[in-house]
């Protein structure tokens, strides 16, 4: 009987799983099945019948057999087709080459991403930094600038988008008045030739600036614990030593908040790929209304794909670059 | 240079004596001082407002007839001070607001209280508990906080209207699937509303909006308690369960506080889970009903005005603007109580 009883490790085991089994139970289920079906329909041919649907599959399998017998068990009435002669990859070849948006979209969000990360991170610091300070209202302020998290989530963002009287009044406002003052700061700027393709960049920061501070709720607060974890202690030394309040920035500030960088560009990145209501979601969602299941799922792999590969790249930068003490 | 050491100044002299012994010093210190200030005031000011302004700007065309959206010298006070847009918007036709409100705040509720409770037993097992693969289902919640949800929306939708996990439903059912989207698998909650059945098993399995966050949160909180408080109460027998609920949860309350008001706030204005979840019209929800205000406010004027009288793109804003306001008063009302347990969470887990 004895010889039955675990040892302490593996007690220690069971438990652990038996701790983590909801999440295990639901990722089999909700995420890596679901999973599989869109990896399969991706490489498939789906067509919507009144049967339910038929993947024509591109797997050279014989009869569809294999795969069939998998969704049969999981639930899932599909008639599978075999088709031996095509290519598994025509779905992704059809978004990246035929379809006349997807490629266009895709390499815009890409671009949007990395320039919105660096100006929100940017932008976060910078407000964590002030909001670090003492001076009056503190608290209110901090307060107003947490205020987004709540105001940009879900069914808002929508609404906030395709805001159209607002855009209408912008036309408006911008048609009564001859010229504005951001408008003639650019003209003179161009004028003297100053800048050129870097200036235009920071122009269309600067016009979406609102956005960027919406999308900073989290990462103001991230910076915000970090500042605040550095210890008094070494501003006072450094002060001691003769150190201007520049050089403790760079020497002191930085190096102890930098391994923070690493969360807030992967949450930015991360959030920014997840909300909806961009236009290669709208194109996502045109897709599915038009039952065209198999390109829908391939272009949102490659999606997909993409932001795994954006979050490495940055991760492995990042994480050559800034200090850690681990 | 050794005479102006020498001439100390103290505090009681005014402003100008110790500005002249310091050689001009103090002057440009102040000067600089005061600059700065004024500058961050503007800046912080500035971005405040940016951030207030929607508000506002909506606050104000919410009490506005429609009359006064057409006045051109009417920009934010309006004329003619009225609550009926309000009133037209919570009508059945609109919003339904009152049972759109209790079905959202019941439906929040059980959906953030599973998602918190599913969290913080995951959480706790993966900050504490050493066992095979776990770097692997690590990897996996990392994993759906990463995946877009656009991603597997399709067969995650197919999964639950022909649900037969492993063939588990077919073995008793016959070899068939059962659709659970269908309203039959609605729960009655205190007789006030129903919750599709698939928000439960999602939220209670740690697959419901943002889940995996909220374990990495909690995991990260559990990683920072000290080990020592476990091992005492184990040395005295208590058993692993028992020191998880009696020892470990008591302290964690802040950080679970804060998990479940994010996934409280972000469960009321999803769209992703409600479209999928809901078909039946006879449970209405806020974030549905609020995405389509606009085409409701024109079917409704047609249906009192005659047909013909389709609402105006201003009319319709106005609506937006009104819904929008009614949806999130309540989160805005939260947050002025619960902001602490909004922002502390983040600061005391550290995120790292």
């Amino acid at each position: 009987m004895k010889n039955l009883r675990l040892s302490m490790k593996g007690r220690r085991a069971v438990s652990g799983y038996l701790f983590i089994m909801p999440f295990i139970i639901g990722f089999v289920v909700f995420m890596a099945a679901p999973l599989i079906m869109s990896l399969q329909m991706s490489f498939s041919e789906v067509i919507v019948s009144k049967n339910g649907f038929i993947f024509n599959s591109y797997f050279g399998l014989s009869d569809g057999q294999t795969l069939g017998g998998i969704y049969a068990a999981g639930g899932f009435s599909a008639v599978f087709k075999a088709i031996p002669d095509l290519l598994g990859l025509d779905n992704y070849v059809h978004a990246l080459t035929v379809d006349p948006t997807f490629n266009q979209l895709l390499i815009e969000e890409i671009t949007k991403i990395a320039t919105h990360t660096i100006a929100i991170l940017v932008v976060a610091f910078v407000i964590a930094l002030l909001l670090n300070q003492e001076f009056k209202g503190r608290a209110f302020v901090r307060a107003i600038f947490f205020l987004p998290v709540i105001l940009s989530s879900g069914v808002l963002v929508n609404l906030e988008t395709d805001n159209t009287l607002m855009q209408g009044m912008q036309e408006l406002i911008s048609e009564q008045t001859p010229f504005t003052v951001t408008d003639s700061m650019m003209e003179i700027l161009r004028l003297t030739g100053l800048g050129g393709d870097l200036l235009d960049i920071v122009f269309e920061l600067i016009a979406e600036v609102y956005d960027i501070v919406m999308g900073a709720g989290i990462q103001i607060v991230v910076f915000l614990s970090g500042l605040q974890n550095v210890p008094a202690s070494l501003y006072e030394a450094a002060d001691v030593e003769g150190c201007t309040k520049w050089e403790a920035f760079w020497m002191i500030t930085f190096p102890m908040v930098s391994p923070l960088l690493i969360v807030n560009i992967i949450y930015t990145i991360i959030d920014f790929f997840t909300k909806m209501g961009g236009d290669l979601t709208d194109l996502l969602d045109e897709k599915l209304l038009n039952f065209r299941y198999d390109h829908m799922s391939a272009m949102s792999w490659i999606y997909f794909l993409v932001t795994l590969a954006m979050i490495g790249i940055c991760a492995l930068i990042i994480s050559k670059v800034v200090a850690t003490d681990e | 240079m050794s005479k102006k050491i020498i001439e100390h100044a103290r505090p009681s002299e005014s402003f100008w004596v110790r500005n002249r012994k310091s050689g001009g010093y103090l002057l440009k210190k102040t000067i600089g001082n005061k600059a700065y200030k004024f500058i961050r005031f503007l800046l912080l000011f500035g971005l405040c407002f940016m951030i207030v302004q929607p508000l506002l700007s909506k606050i104000s065309v919410s009490f506005m007839t429609e009359l006064d959206l057409y006045d051109s010298t009417i920009i934010s006070i309006p004329r003619h001070l009225t609550v009926e847009n309000y009133t037209t918007a919570a009508l059945p036709a609109l919003l339904n607001y009152g049972k759109s409100l209790t079905n959202t705040l019941v439906i929040s509720l059980c959906v953030s209280l599973l998602q918190v409770a599913s969290a913080t037993l995951v959480g706790y097992g993966f900050a504490r508990f050493n066992f095979p693969l776990k770097k692997f289902w690590f990897f996996a919640v990392i994993l759906t906080v990463v995946i877009p949800p656009q991603t597997i929306s399709t067969a995650l939708h197919l999964t639950f209207s022909h649900f037969n996990p492993l063939g588990i439903v077919g073995m008793f059912n016959g070899g068939e699937e059962i659709s659970l989207l269908s309203s039959k698998f609605y729960i009655s909650l205190f007789g006030l509303t129903h919750v599709p059945l698939p928000y439960f098993l999602m939220s209670a399995t740690c697959m419901g909006l943002k889940n995996g966050l909220y374990i990495y949160m909690i995991r990260q909180f559990f990683a920072g308690v000290p080990q020592s408080l476990e091992e005492a109460a184990y040395v005295d027998g208590c058993s692993t369960f028992k020191t998880f609920w009696k020892v470990i949860l008591p302290d964690a309350v802040p950080i679970l506080v804060s998990c479940f008001l994010f996934a409280f706030v972000w469960q009321w204005t999803d769209t992703f889970y409600t479209k999928m979840f809901i078909r039946d019209t006879s449970l209405p929800m806020l974030s549905m009903k609020l995405s389509g205000i606009a085409e409701a406010l024109s079917k409704y004027l047609e249906s009192i005005r005659g047909t013909g009288n389709v609402a105006t793109m201003g009319h319709k804003q106005q609506f937006v603007s009104t819904g929008t306001l009614m949806v999130i008063a309540p989160l805005l009302l939260l947050y002025l109580f619960a902001q602490k347990g909004f922002v502390e969470s983040i600061s005391s887990t550290g995120l790292k």
